[in-house]
């Protein structure tokens, strides 16, 4: 047996549902709302149907865990700018088309930008050594799963002393997303599907203030669809119970203290920052900057360009998704006009964006 | 971005990188956010990073449950059954 088919037993599944159902009535007539934090749990969520197979009394909505869909405008039009300027940008596939104030990277590349896209962004530094003329810059959005990597490169760049390579961060870190959210009282979330890898990087253990200051239930989980459905019957287990802790469900990969190494990188070349999400404003903290000592890879300095708030469409409803306020389907833009190739915002950009996600497959009858 | 499925390291090269493999597809990954990476080792990789090292007693012990849970329920039920992923949009999934 392939290790993901381990997760994906048809008749496991039945049997998880069957405890959903017998859990959801241990609830009573009380409803309770989870939200799953992690674009790659929404992507699960969304391919294998598994809110069907959830009690009637149990939602589960999504939160702001697709690093895209949370970028503010403003970052894409600072690239912009600095492509403008001459500069080649490098970046992961899932930025080019997230709308900035007057378009996105994809328009500016068939318009004649250099945009490179890469799988790693060690290759970018590959682009570098190759045109050791030309102006480098890497677009550093993502969680601390993605900053770990992001530090590594800042790390190797000095190593090789690339002088034509630097960063536009817009690196965010999830915890004080949570803050925010659960200082939201008309939100009223009851418990966190916590993420599987961004939880590697920084441990199990960074949930433990919303379950015992917060009283949200919260499991930590990882995303083929099995893992999805025992993590929710592992939260609703505790409402049931009527406790909060924090149940690490992703033990083969995720530990209490996380990957020291990766928090000892973050912590040599970022310091937080207070950062703009969409749908939840400036979270305190929530950025991750470039160091003291590093400001000469910070391509908003070279270039000086800083990054400021751009124009959302006023029509998306993006925030709102972002936040488990609506479903997707509930934006009358979504399907007509806004698909995954021509997106009016960005929670239909990215693959692990909520929109995207209940856009492909909404032929099966998602909620 | 997150790839969940785990490689298994075959070669450490002296720059902090090595290569991982799965079914016999190979790649070149950095080591640098794992303490003393060893061949052997299963990753996790994003964005051509090594992020963590797989647990394999806790990954065989999570999939005898889920094992057991299917056998319970296809045992009561007299057959096997299917859960297919539905066909995506894009023909992706
Ligand atoms: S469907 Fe499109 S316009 Fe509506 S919220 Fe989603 S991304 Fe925004």
């Amino acid at each position: 047996m392939r290790y993901v088919d381990g997760f994906r037993l048809p008749g496991a599944a039945k049997a998880l549902t069957q405890e959903l159902a017998r859990l959801g009535d241990a609830l009573g007539p009380r409803r309770v709302k989870l939200m799953e934090v992690c674009g790659s749990h929404t992507m699960a969520i969304a391919r294998y149907g598994l809110k069907d197979l959830l009690p009637a009394n149990v939602r589960l909505v999504s939160g702001p865990g697709c690093p895209v869909c949370v970028t503010d405008p403003g970052y894409v039009d600072a690239a912009l700018a600095l492509a403008e300027r001459g500069a080649a940008l490098a970046t992961f596939g899932d930025m080019l088309r997230v709308p900035g104030s007057r378009g996105s990277l994809a328009d500016a590349r068939a318009a004649g930008a250099d945009v490179r896209v890469f799988y790693s962004p060690v290759q970018a530094l590959e682009w570098a050594e190759a045109e050791p003329d030309q102006a480098w810059v890497v677009l550093a959005v993502g969680f601390e799963t993605t900053a770990a990597p992001l530090a590594a490169l800042a790390l190797e760049i000095r190593r090789r002393g690339l002088g034509n390579v630097t960063l536009l961060t817009a690196t965010k870190t999830v915890p004080p997303a949570l803050d925010a959210l659960v200082a939201d009282p008309a939100l009223a979330i009851d418990g966190f599907l916590c993420p599987a890898h961004v939880s590697a990087i920084i441990g199990a253990r960074a949930y433990l203030p919303y379950a015992e200051e917060h009283g949200r239930a919260c499991v930590v989980a990882g995303f083929e669809p099995l893992d999805v459905l025992y993590g929710v019957k592992g939260l609703l287990e505790q409402l049931v119970a009527g406790v909060a802790r924090v149940d690490n469900q992703y033990e083969r990969v995720v530990r209490w203290e996380g990957n020291p190494a990766a928090q000892r990188a973050i912590a040599r070349v970022f310091v937080p920052v207070d950062a703009p999400w969409r749908g939840l404003g400036v979270v305190p903290a929530s950025g991750l900057a470039l160091g003291p000592g590093l400001a000469d890879l910070d391509a908003s300095v070279r270039f000086e360009r800083p990054v400021t708030a751009g124009r959302v469409n006023p029509a998306c409803r993006c925030g709102d998704v972002l936040k488990g306020v609506i479903e997707p389907a509930e934006c009358r833009l979504f399907g007509a006009p806004c698909v995954p190739e021509r997106p009016l915002g960005p929670c239909m950009v990215s693959s692990e964006g909520s929109c995207a996600a209940a856009w492909r497959y909404s032929g099966r009858g998602a909620r | 971005m997150c790839l969940a499925v785990p490689m298994t390291v075959v070669e450490l090269t002296p720059d902090g990188g090595g290569v991982v493999e799965l079914e016999g597809v190979r790649r070149s990954v950095r080591l640098d956010l794992l303490d003393d990476p060893q061949v052997g080792d299963v990753v996790i990789v994003h964005a051509g990073f090594a992020i963590e090292t797989l647990d394999a007693a806790e990954a065989e012990a999570r999939m005898a449950l889920f094992a057991r849970l299917a056998a319970t329920y296809e045992r009561e039920l007299g057959g096997p059954v299917t859960l297919a992923a539905p066909p995506s949009r894009d023909g992706e999934g």
